[in-house]
């Protein structure tokens, strides 16, 4: 796994207060791992923070499972 | 309650739970305020350096099982920071009074009839100080998606009712320090009028952060003598006083309607018998002169309960120890008394745990109903020479044993809000 994934996962088993084995790169943070709209939104904030990057609105409305969220990140690094 | 021919419902207390200076769990504050002990101390939990008051009474933290507050035995972490610490302790006292009471409906119907009504004085404070404290560093954007709902007033029955699935009136009091008894007369009368059966009521505080402290010293409100003697700080109609101190917690009973709780086989605390309030129409913080608010607060709840003086046998006075205030009620007691003021026993628990501003009616609620539960009259701690004679028994230093039927609660609120509330013996 990666250092990017390894972090992400670490943040969401911090902020939702989950175990750590139900964190697997297709878990939906809403469905699968408990979060309401407000937790997301923290979630965000919280990858933004970690990883010295900016998600406008848009596209963290369609980060809703794990892997989205690391993609995302990889991606925005990358460039 | 309120024999006003519209609606006879009677309303009694079935659960009780507190978080207050002395701890946590009605019967060990209980305990440890018969026992004279008081819960005001140094403040620890942040630089009191540049204020003058450098005291107040703190939830003590620890253990349940030593009656101290872990909040992770309450509340699971990542719940804990979507709300500020009055919320925080309005859910531990609240899950005490409602496991108290054993009032856990399952069906739909039953919920719908079950209403929350937990006020504050000031709400969120310590959260609103934080989040501005990020915006005014130019980040806005990083602001906590519970700021808002971590910080109103009425998140604390919403967070309550959420937790229970309690579905009838939800609502919050805002009265400054008369804020818990308001909650608890208005709860009772949402039941005597037929909107719930049962009301879980009370209030909740957590002012105690640098901005609330710097803010009450500014107002020149609280006690900066006793600093160094934090326990005899709080001092009621001693003429060393020199104002209040200021307390955190919560309180909260659960209301319930006579035949209700009857029907159920609930133990059955006391009875509320009647409430009244009044406006000064004064002074943005001073009481009016002799009192005469408060003086009809009291006197309005002696009429809905259609009571005389003589049937009170205990009074919880407001008694903040500032010193215009304690003599100002005393007098309008007096007042109120005429002639029966002799037999009365009246003292201010707020010697012992402060003032809880939003959450003091709630509490010394309570208080007033485990006077009549026991017979007993709390103690008005560090009461060593009053400043002004009286021949109603203050019940100085030590508790009481005195036969107590019927006990009224007085709390009066910046703005010139004052409201009475009494007890009976449960039914």
């Amino acid at each position: 796994m990666s250092d990017t994934a390894d972090k992400v996962k670490k943040i969401v088993v911090e902020h939702l207060g989950v175990e750590e084995a139900k964190v697997t790169p297709e878990a939906s943070f809403i469905d699968d791992l408990g979060a309401d709209s407000l937790d997301t939104v923290e979630l965000v904030m919280a990858f933004e923070e970690a990883f010295g990057v900016e998600i406008p609105d848009d596209a963290a409305e369609k980060i809703t499972t794990v892997k989205d969220a690391i993609d995302y990140i990889e991606k925005q690094k990358g460039e | 309650m309120f024999q006003n021919g519209f609606s006879p419902r009677r309303v009694v207390v079935t659960g009780m739970g507190i978080a207050c200076p002395l701890g946590l769990g009605v019967e060990h504050v209980w305990k440890r305020m018969l026992a004279g002990e008081s819960g005001i101390g140094s403040i620890q939990s942040f630089d009191v350096s540049a204020l003058p008051a450098k005291i107040a009474g703190q939830v003590p933290a620890g253990a349940k099982a030593d009656g101290r507050l872990d909040l992770g035995e309450w509340i699971p972490i990542k719940d804990q920071k979507k709300m500020d610490r009055f919320i925080q302790l309005a859910l531990v006292a609240a899950e005490e009074a409602v496991e108290d009471s054993g009032w856990k409906p399952e069906d739909n119907e039953a919920r719908c009839r079950t209403g929350v009504m937990i006020g504050s004085g000031i709400g969120g404070l310590e959260t609103i100080d934080e989040s501005a404290r990020v915006a005014a560093a130019g980040k806005a954007r990083r602001i906590s998606p519970f700021f808002i709902p971590s910080a109103l007033i009425n998140l604390a029955s919403g967070q309550v009712s959420i937790k229970y699935g309690f579905k009838g009136p939800n609502h919050a009091v805002v009265t400054a320090c008369a804020t818990g008894v308001h909650a608890l007369g208005d709860a009772a009368r949402l039941i005597s009028l037929g909107d719930a059966d049962v009301m879980v009521a009370g209030g909740a505080e957590a002012a105690v952060c640098e901005l609330g402290v710097a803010g009450f010293c500014a107002a020149r409100a609280l006690s900066t003598g006793f600093n160094d003697t934090p326990a005899k700080a709080s001092r009621p109609w001693d003429e060393g006083r020199d104002g209040f101190v200021m307390g955190e917690g919560a309180g909260v009973v659960v209301l319930e309607e006579y035949e209700h709780a009857k029907a159920r086989g609930a133990k059955i605390y006391a009875e509320v018998i009647g409430y009244g309030m009044s406006g000064d129409a004064y002074h943005i913080t001073a009481p009016a002169e002799g009192h005469e608010g408060a003086f009809r607060a009291m006197k309005a709840a002696l009429a809905s309960a259609n009571l005389a003086p003589a049937d009170i046998q205990y009074v919880n006075a407001h008694g903040t120890s500032t010193p215009l205030g304690d003599d100002l009620e005393l007098e309008a007691v007096e007042r109120l008394f005429g002639d029966d003021a002799r037999g009365v026993a009246m003292s201010s628990t707020k010697s012992a745990i402060g003032h809880l501003l939003g959450a003091a009616g709630a509490v010394e609620g309570i208080f007033s109903i485990l006077a009549i539960r026991d017979n007993v009259a709390p103690p008005t701690l560090n009461l060593e020479k009053p400043s002004r004679e009286s021949v109603i028994d203050r019940v100085a230093l030590e508790a009481q044993s005195r036969k107590i039927e019927v006990a009224l609660s007085n709390s009066f609120g910046f703005g010139g809000t004052n409201a009475s509330i009494l007890f009976r013996a449960a039914p």
